[in-house]
This record gives structure tokens, sequence and C-alpha cells, in this order.
């Protein structure tokens, strides 16, 4: 993966398995945003990443009772901010 | 209160809630499965009896929300709008209740009256939630019951509830406060017309609809009201959405769901406690090992050869002992049609017997898979299915497909044999339309269990030294075609469909129950016997009339006759003077012949000592008359001497019968279509005979082999297999091993058997694509077919060389087709980070 730029805000993409953040803002719109919104990816809610695919794509992330899979594609449309 | 009273009941829920077994434990068996009108998803319905009358129960499509993103969404939505039902039953994951909730405050919304179901409760009680429901209830304003679908618990309450709040309906308080969005909404409710359409729902509903930008809902207004006033609206509402961005900074539609979710927190406040987000679940120490990086694949390999063994290899075991069911009754239809003649049959008789033959080869496979989809079932109801897709997803991605192709493409038969008429239909799934739609055209590609008998007959004759090699090749190879052919059309014909995210719950694991389990199983198997009796008995009779007609010509005919004649007066020659003419009379002849057909054959069919005496008692009570003739009694010589005559006799039937009959194939339509393609196919090696087996198998794959049979027949006398004579035979016609390679690329390519493709039709909905799916494989198989043998021959090669050339030329197109896919994806990802 390309290292993050200092300029660009963390994505979902860019964490590391255990990793606990909160998400900020979503760049995607229409039926992808309103998917990712109804599956509790809402900003303000809590995520931890759990791992990535044995092909390290998709990854699955925890969020509160439910644990949700997506492509890194659209993880990276995700931006969140990290957990003290 | 005492009149009997039916009641209309839909059920919602979010995927994986468990809607489907609520449902299941409210109706039991009485339930149906439809279409909505129009479009391709499954409707559910079904019925039970309570104290006060029926009560009629839809199970709606899964969904998350009741947007009009996508089709389910729509389809619920619409269910709910129009058809107004009694009471609406909300299923929700007791487990994973503040996600639910979004559903539930869309529904009570739209004004219809709910009944919550807490499902589920095993699971948050298993993982110290708890909930109070009797404040919760409160707060909504509606019942609700406590259920575990899986175990049918709260059944009764769940009916007793549904029942008594319909009889105590009552208008509920909106549930959501939207802050500064509330005087827009208002204002909105006052300008709407009074309208037909919609006029079961809250006018606040379609006001908060018509703010989301909501086109279905400003579509419906459209239709029936007066246009003017609605476009009118429309631009004020639009504005107003403007307004309110340049105000709060915000999306109107990211202000709705913020909202709701505030609204969620208020209501469960106090609700739900001693919960531990953090602890790790059950599914989640399970998850540790099975979706590892090392423990992924060993799992996953081990999974699908477990499924391999047990349903396959054990299934094939199974279908020795329920064959001789089928074989039975054959035996009876073939009792209860009109009687064979000497030479010609009846026509009733011919086909009947060809229909049932037709039939009996298909359902032959049901105890498969019945396994087969047992298997696949509690894989489904486990979890572990969304695994293998979350596993795969990189993989299938890459060449257009989904991670969730991987149910359609087991189905279809990936590592050992399926249908693909299950298959196809399983793309019902795929949120992602592109993918669906690659899904659908290359799961015909797998390996369904009818190409399997074809490939072993050639491999008996072809390739018997290498045959394991052969085996491995084939059942690897159609998994390497699938995906290439699902990348080049997705490159081409289906760029422009529709393509959505991978984005999907791991949901938590089950143990699966029985009931659940075993009638997932029989729906599926049970489409597959409806295939049988349906389009496979159709096309039976279509091949059967096509191999029939026109029929030998009348010099041809009065040939055979006299041939037949020369060979009845061999017979009563041979019985002049003997004790037992009297029973072998002019009337008594062709009798005769059938029940010595009948009695050889029941003797082929009984194993055992046991069973052959069986047989010997069974013809002997038959007609005790004949029966000194086929077995003739111990010292008895004129009985030998009749047997011996008898023998021949038969056998000259048979052998002027089967000549009669290839001519009649080489003079049928179906023979002449197979010599009019000949130019066509001749570069592929395949003379009309192959032709006509090919055409033949699609109406079923299995007929192929039925028709080789056919078409090389042999004589009575030599009682060799098809193997032998379709080797001795073809070898004399120059046949080699390269043609038996073009022959199995040919059928792992060739189109989808109708009940296929007709499937096609039904989940794509569109003709265009059903022709598609059989046009494309076809010129694609002739095509491989006729580069394969018209370069193997000029290079002289052998058919397994032949083959381990296109089988590695394939391997290193896929992998270089994989590997660029990939690059470009990194590239283009640097790009755009890198762009910002």
């Amino acid at each position: 993966m390309a290292p993050s730029q200092p300029y660009l805000a963390k994505t979902l993409n860019d964490l590391t398995p255990g990793k606990s953040v909160k998400i900020i803002r979503h760049r995607s719109q229409g039926a992808v945003r309103q998917r990712l919104l109804d599956l509790g990816l809402m900003p303000g809610a809590e995520v931890t990443m759990v791992r990535s695919a044995p092909l390290n794509d998709p990854i699955e992330l925890k969020l509160e009772a439910a644990n949700v899979t997506l492509r890194r594609q659209e993880a990276a449309t995700i931006e969140v901010q990290e957990n003290e | 209160m005492s009149n009997p009273k039916s009641l209309r009941v839909a059920i919602a829920g979010q995927q994986n809630a468990g809607k489907s077994t609520i449902f299941n434990m409210l109706t039991g068996v009485r339930q149906h499965v439809a279409n909505y009108p129009g479009v391709t998803v499954d409707k559910k319905y079904g019925s039970y009896q309570d104290n006060e009358g029926i009560v009629q129960t839809v199970d709606l499509p899964g969904t998350y929300s009741l947007t009009s993103f996508s089709l389910e969404e729509r389809v619920a939505r619409n269910f709910l709008l129009t058809e107004q039902p009694d009471v609406t039953l909300d299923v929700v994951d007791a487990s994973n209740l503040h996600r639910s909730l979004h559903l539930t405050l869309q529904i009570l919304e739209m004004g219809l009256p709910t009944v919550l179901a807490l499902n589920m409760m095993d699971v948050a009680t298993g993982r110290d939630i708890r909930i109070d429901r009797e404040e919760l209830a409160r707060r909504l304003g509606i019942p609700i019951v406590e259920t575990v679908g899986r175990k049918g618990q709260g059944r009764e309450d769940l009916r007793r509830t549904i029942r008594e709040y319909d009889t105590a309906k009552e208008t509920l308080t909106p549930p959501v406060d939207y802050g500064p969005l509330e005087t827009d909404i208002n204002a909105i409710e006052a300008d709407l017309p009074a309208s037909e359409v919609l006029k079961h729902v809250p006018k606040r509903w379609i006001a908060l609809k018509l703010l989301e930008d909501d086109t279905a809902v400003a579509d419906m207004l459209m239709t029936k009201s007066n246009k003017s006033e609605i476009e009118a609206l429309l631009r004020r509402v639009t504005e107003q959405r403007n307004t309110f961005f340049q105000n709060q900074g915000l999306d109107v539609a990211d202000h709705i769901v913020a909202s709701r979710e505030k609204a969620i927190i208020n209501l469960l406040e106090g609700v739900v406690s001693g919960k531990d987000p953090n602890r790790p679940t059950l599914t989640d120490r399970v998850d540790r090992f099975l979706l590892n990086r090392w423990g992924a694949p060993v799992f996953l390999v081990g999974t699908v050869f477990l499924i391999y063994q047990v349903a396959i290899v054990w299934g094939y075991e199974l279908t020795t002992y329920t064959w001789p069911l089928l074989a039975g009754f054959r035996e009876i239809v073939a009792g209860v049609l009109p009687s064979a003649g000497f030479l010609v049959d009846p026509y009733t008789r011919a086909m009947g017997l060809w229909l049932v033959d037709s039939a009996n080869t298909l359902l032959n496979y049901v105890p498969i898979f019945l396994i087969l989809f047992s298997l696949i079932a509690i894989l489904e109801d486990t979890g572990y299915m969304a695994r293998i897709a979350f596993i795969l997803d990189k993989i299938l991605h890459r060449f257009g497909l989904h991670g969730q192709s991987t149910l359609p493409l087991i189905l279809g038969g990936v590592f050992a044999g399926g249908c693909a008429v299950p298959g196809v239909m399983a793309t019902k799934g795929i949120p992602d339309n592109r993918a669906r739609m690659a899904t659908i055209l290359t799961v015909p590609f797998m390996n369904c269990l009818a190409k399997v008998p074809l490939y072993t007959l050639l491999l008996g004759i072809f390739f018997v030294e290498d045959k394991s090699l052969m085996m491995f090749y084939i059942s690897t190879m159609t998994i390497i075609f699938a995906l290439l052919v699902a990348k080049l059309l997705t490159k081409t014909v289906l760029q422009g469909e529709q393509t959505s995210p991978f984005v999907m719950e791991l949901p938590t694991y089950h143990l699966p129950t029985v009931t659940g389990v075993a009638r997932r199983a029989f729906d599926r198997t049970w489409m597959y016997i409806k295939k049988v009796g349906t389009i496979v008995v159709a096309v039976a009779v279509v091949v059967f009339t096509l191999l029939q007609f026109p029929g030998l010509p009348e010099e041809r005919k009065s040939h055979f006759e006299t041939r037949g004649q020369a060979a009845l007066e061999v017979f009563q020659k041979a019985m002049n003077g003997n004790q037992y003419l009297s029973v072998a009379r002019q009337e008594n002849i062709v009798p005769l012949v059938n029940f010595y057909n009948d009695f050889k054959r029941a003797k082929l069919n009984a194993s055992g000592a046991e069973a052959s005496r069986a047989v010997n008692a069974e013809f002997e009570a038959r007609n005790a008359e004949f029966y000194p003739l086929v077995k003739p009694p111990k010292g008895d010589k004129d009985a030998r001497k009749a047997s011996r005559a008898l023998k021949k006799l038969a056998s000259a039937s048979k052998s002027i019968r089967r000549e009669m009959k290839e001519e009649r194939i080489t003079n049928s339509i179906l023979g002449s279509i197979g010599r009019s393609l000949e130019p066509l196919t001749q570069f592929a090696g395949f003379d009309w005979k192959i032709n006509v087996a090919l055409l033949a198998s699609f109406a079923a794959r299995e007929s192929s082999v039925a028709t080789l049979g056919v078409l090389f027949q042999q004589d009575a006398d030599q009682n060799a297999t098809l193997e032998e004579r379709m080797g001795s035979e073809t070898m004399a016609a120059g046949a080699t091993s390269l043609l038996a390679t073009s022959m199995i690329l040919f059928f792992a390519l060739y189109p989808p058997c109708l009940a296929t493709t007709v499937m096609v039709k039904v989940q794509t909905g569109s003709y265009g694509w059903m022709l598609f799916s059989i046009i494309f494989p076809t010129i694609l198989g002739l095509l491989v077919s006729s580069v394969v043998y018209s370069v193997g021959l000029a290079m002289g090669a052998s058919g397994i060389e032949a083959m381990s050339v296109v089988y590695f030329s394939a391997l290193a197109l896929l992998l270089l087709v994989g590997l660029r896919g990939g690059q470009r994806r990194i590239k283009l990802h640097q790009i755009k980070t890198a762009g910002g």
C-alpha cells in the first residue's frame, strides 16, 4: 500500500489490524454511500479494523455488534480519525 | 370476535436478522415462492391459522433500509405502500439492536401498524446483552415480542400479539425529531395535494422522501396528480434542500440519517445494558482460526474436498442403490405401454420409453443433489459461505466476478459436478449487477454432472493411460475458462452494466437446524426435478420426433420386412416336428420374442443367485407355456432345440431393428441437420454423428451419451460396450485422441442446456441475454475446438499433448490477466492518492 500522505486525511484503508478509529466523513455518493451508512458505517461511529482477507483485500471491520467487510477501494473513501 | 377474520401480515427486516426463520416458524410448510411482478426478486408467501382465522403472510426481501437505491428495497417499499398489510412484522436482531432500529423507524414513519420481533434473543443473552423490552415497547409505541426463530421460541406469543394488535390499531406519533429540518417538512406537507396514489402514507413521510431527493416517490406523485403543480412543488423542495445545505453545512439526506441515529441513541439509553462490545464473541474467536492468512486456505480447501467426497463420491455410490428403483419404474411403464412388434414398435411405446429413459438419466442424480444441496445449505446457514466470499473476493473481483459468485459457481459444479440451473438461480444474491451478469453467463461453463458421462466415455476410449491426468485437466480447466470468459465479457458486452461495491456483513456463526437445511435442500432439488419433468421431457419429445421423421422409404421398409420374414421362416423350419410347435404357433411368435427379451433383460438386471431365482419364478408364473422355451428344463431335448431357435430369431430381430434405426436416424431431420453442419464442424473434426449427439445434448447434456449410444450401434451378438464400439468405429474412420480432445473442449465450452437457458431468461429478464448465452459459447467452443484440432492435426499432436498445451496456455493467460489487472489497480490507486 502507498504510504498515506501527511496532508491527506486517514481513511479506513490505512489501518493495521487491531486499530480503532472514529468515522469522520464519506467521500462516496449515492447508492454506495447509502449502503455504507446502512451497515452502520455512520459518521461518528467507532470502528475497529479486524483483519485483511488472506489476499489482503477485502478487509473486515468490527462496528458495535456487527462484523462488516468491504473492499479497500471503498474503504479508501471513508475518512477516519484515530482514537486516543 | 366470533367471526373468522383473515389478516394480512408483511414480514420486514434486515439481512441476517432471521427474517426467513421467523417466516418459517409462523407458517410452517404452507408456503410458496414466486417472483414479484416484473422483477426477479423472490416473493415468499404462506399462511397460518390462529383461533380467529387465516393469517396471510408475505416475507419481504431483506433490506437494511427503505430507500429507492436497490431493487430489493424498492420492491419491499412498494409492497408496503400499495398492499397496505394489516400488520407489519419487523424482525430485528436483538444482538444488533442499534443498527436494526434504523429500518424500524423508517417503517414507523410510513405509518404502518407494526409489531417488533426481537429475534435471536439467545445470541443476545449469550453475549450478556440485556434489553428492557417493556420500556423499549413503551418508547416506540408498538408491541415487542422476544423470539428465537431457529428454536421456534415465541411463536404463540407472536401470533397472539399480531392478532390482538390488529384489533387495537392506533395512530402513531412520529418517532424522529429532525430539528432544523422540521419547518421544511411542515411546509411541504402543507403544499402536498390530496393524492390517490399515496393516500395511505402520512404526508410527513412523503415530505421526507422528497427532501431526500427520492426520485421514485417523486415519480409516483407525478403519475397521478396534477403535473405542473407537482413540478412546482419539486422545484421548491430543491430550493429548500439547497438552502438547508448552505445554512447547516450538511446534506439533507445525511442530516436525516444522523437525526435517526440520534433518535436511536435516545431510544436505547437505559434500555440496553450489560454489553461489552470489546469482549471477543465466540464468532470472533472462531474467525481467528478460520480467516487468518494460513488457516483460511487450509480450511477452505478442506471444506471443498469434504463436499466433493461426501456429495459426489459417496453420492455416486448411493445411486447404485437408487438406480434399480428407476429401472423398476421403466419396467412398469414398459408393461403398461402397448407391447413391442417384431420389427416395428408402436409409436406410443417407442416414445413412452424414450421419455422414461430421458427422465431416468436425470433423476439418477437426485441423491447426489440432495446431499450436495444439504451441505451447501449448511455452509450458508452456519455463516461460512459469507466467509468464503470474503476469502475469494479478491481473485473473483479481478476477473469481473464477485465474492458472492462463489455459491453459484459451487452449485454449478466448479470442482466436481453440479447443475447450472440452481447455480444460475443462486446469482440472485449478488448485489453488483455487472458481476451478477458475468456470473450468470459463466456458471454454465462449470462441470455440470451431466457432462461427466461423456468425459468418462471419451477418456475410457482414448486416454486409458492418461485418464487421471486428463480428468485433472478437465476439472480444473473449467474454472480457468470461466474466469477468462468472465473477464472478456466484463470488458466487452457487460461494460455498461451497473456495478456496486462489495460491502457485506459477516454473520454470526449459527448451528444450522435440520428443518432449515432440509427445506433448502429439498427446494433446490425440487427445482431440478421440475426441470426434468417439464423442459427436458418436452425437448425429449422434440428430439425424438426429429430423430424419427421422415422415416424409412418404402423400398427399404420392404427390404427389412423380407429379411424379417426370412428369419421367421428359419425359425419355423427349426421348429418342425418339435413338441413345442403348438406353443410357437404364428400368433404367438411376437409375444414369445418379447417374453424372451424381457426375461434376458431381467436376468441381466438381477444381481446374485437369489434374485436370479426370483426372476425365474416370476417368469414361470407369468407364462408357464412360454417358460420352457426360454429356460429349458433339464433333459428336455425339444425344449433346448426350440430355445436355441428362439434365441436366433430374437437376435435376428434385434439386429434388423438396429439397422433400421440407424438408417432412420441417418435419414432423419436431425441427421440431415448434423450432416449439413459438417462443413462447419469439420475443422473441429466432428462428423455428422457427433454433430447429432451434440445437438441432442442441448436438450439435456445426458442425451449426448445416449445419442452416441444409438448412433454407434452394435449387432446383438457382439456384446460390446459403447466404449469398445465407439472406439472401433471411430478409429476405423480415422478418429484419434486429438478428436476426443477437440470434443472435450467443445463440450466444456458448449452452451448451457435448455433448462439453464430458460433460467438465464428468468434471472436476466431478457430473451436477448438468453440468446447470447446460447450463441456465444457455441462460437467460442467451435473456435477453440477448430484451432486445437486443425493445428494439432497439422503438427501431428496426440490428444494428451494438445490438451496439455491448451491447459497451460489458458493457465498462463489467466495468470497474465490476473496479475496485469492487479498492477493497473495499484497504479491507479497511487495516482489517486498522490493527486488527492
